[in-house]
């Protein structure tokens, strides 16, 4: 491995980086909107962003690229750049699969939590807002974990419409030297890195969010959660 | 929007060599999965730091790399390591090989979830360790994870169009090599991904059937 390989593939990490980023941001944008519209209380809204979720969960990912980069500006005339393009295809994708971890979330807040905020006449904003989010938010984060990991390997996808992420630099590398197993040695434990660091990150944000409602996080080796301390909470509807 | 329904006509016998490629891979990558997932649920379970530790390190690894790039390794590096299978074995192993690091945590849960009773009940009956797996302990797991399993079977079905970029002909392929060579994207691809969507769909559907007929 020359250093001008090693510089491609350093430009791959950017681009598999940036895409991770973007991506994410729009994947929970669209989890948090679609969630949320599966608990309102009308059913057309909810029916619509069913439908959303099984068509995006029932495609491949790789399908949606293909779709994105070779449809889109047939059907609408205009092409994305290939960043963006990308950003959307993931972003709509796994925001699907994200929709039902907010939902699932959602679901599990207390019950009389709710009735509380109806009963102290909140507004239905303002309890999603207020009340269920603030609780709900911390136990979404595990699962977002497992997502994020996920969304980062569908980023080497991208690489099939040669956009330069980390998997493409690796087969021009491999091209470059007619010698594969160092390579993607190589890209596959850049790749575990980056996971490794997206776990330990989401599991220190887990605990903050934990801690700012008064509960305490999972141990990571399994077994039985402690129960939570119930009562005179600090979070909530303060 | 041009729609062409003469291109669908068109792409259909592609569309069926590309159907049945994709079931093929995925009935054989479930089989390779299910089985070694068990494989490697029974090992972290040999009292043993010396087996335990690869197996849990290996697939810790595998699972949160990229299939795609999994996949590019076996079929460029094995043949430089003497071992040449067709592109079609290749996929299935890659293919099987990942989704075992999930079935294998399926496996793992069940098994933890097997009474403690149970365990008592074999060693109070004096039962082989071997007798103890096979008659009391497996039934009851992998009874208790199907559903969980077959929601990999959906997973892996639409990790299938990877395949393409080892050179597999499965739906996707057969859609890009058509659509490469008449200059006619959108139904190609719009076929392709409904007919992800309606197999998923069916096999939401079977799975739901199926655990309603092994609830209690």
């Amino acid at each position: 491995m020359t250093p001008g390989l090693w510089e491609l593939v350093l430009r791959g990490v950017w681009v598999t980086v940036q895409l991770l980023v973007l991506s994410a941001l729009l994947a929970t944008a669209v989890s948090f909107v679609v969630g949320v519209a599966r608990t309102h209380r009308l059913w057309i809204v909810r029916f619509l962003a069913g439908c959303y979720t099984e068509v995006f969960r029932g495609t491949s990912a790789l399908v949606m690229i293909f779709w994105v980069f070779f449809v889109m500006p047939l059907l609408l005339g205009w092409q994305l750049v290939p960043l963006w393009a990308g950003t959307l295809a993931l972003g709509l994708t796994y925001g699907a699969y994200g929709s039902e971890i907010v939902r699932g979330a959602l679901g599990a807040v207390d019950p009389a939590q709710r009735e509380g905020g109806i009963a102290l006449g909140f507004t239905p904003w303002q309890r999603l807002r207020l009340v269920l989010l603030p609780q709900a938010v911390p136990e979404m984060i595990p699962p977002f974990s497992n997502l994020l990991v996920e969304l980062l390997k569908g980023t080497a996808l991208v690489s099939i419409m040669g956009m330069g992420d980390l998997a493409f630099s690796g087969h021009l590398v491999r091209l470059a030297l007619q010698e594969s197993a160092e390579i993607y040695t190589y890209i596959l434990l850049i790749y575990f890195v980056i996971a490794f660091l997206l776990t330990r990150g989401m599991r220190g944000l887990e605990r903050r969010l934990k801690e700012g409602v008064g509960q305490r996080p999972a141990r990571g080796g399994g077994g039985p959660a402690r129960p939570a301390p119930t009562g005179a909470g600090t979070g909530g509807a303060a | 929007m041009n729609w062409d329904w003469s291109v669908v006509s068109d792409f259909m016998p592609y569309f069926r060599d590309g159907l049945l490629v994709t079931l093929q891979v995925l009935v054989i990558g479930s089989v390779v999965s299910f089985s070694l997932g068990l494989v490697w649920a029974l090992l972290t379970r040999v009292p043993s730091r010396w087996v335990t530790w690869p197996v849990g390190a290996v697939t810790e690894f595998v699972r949160n790399t990229p299939l795609l790039v999994q996949l590019f390794f076996l079929f460029y590096v094995l043949p430089e390591w003497g071992l040449t299978f067709s592109a079609l074995t290749t996929g299935v192993i890659g293919l099987g090989l990942h989704y075992s690091t999930y079935t294998m945590q399926v496996y793992r849960a069940g098994i933890e979830g097997v009474p403690v009773g149970q365990w008592e009940a074999a060693t109070a009956l004096n039962l082989p360790l071997r007798r103890t797996w096979t008659a009391v302990i497996l039934p009851q797991a992998i009874r208790r994870v199907v559903p969980a399993l077959g929601n990999y079977v959906i997973s892996m079905l639409k990790d299938t169009p990877l395949l393409m970029a080892i050179t597999i002909l499965e739906m996707l392929g057969e859609a890009r090599l058509f659509s490469q060579q008449n200059f006619q994207y959108t139904e190609p691809l719009t076929v392709i991904g409904i007919a992800f969507i309606v197999i998923s769909y069916l096999a939401s559907l079977a799975l739901r059937a199926l655990e309603r007929r092994l609830a209690h």
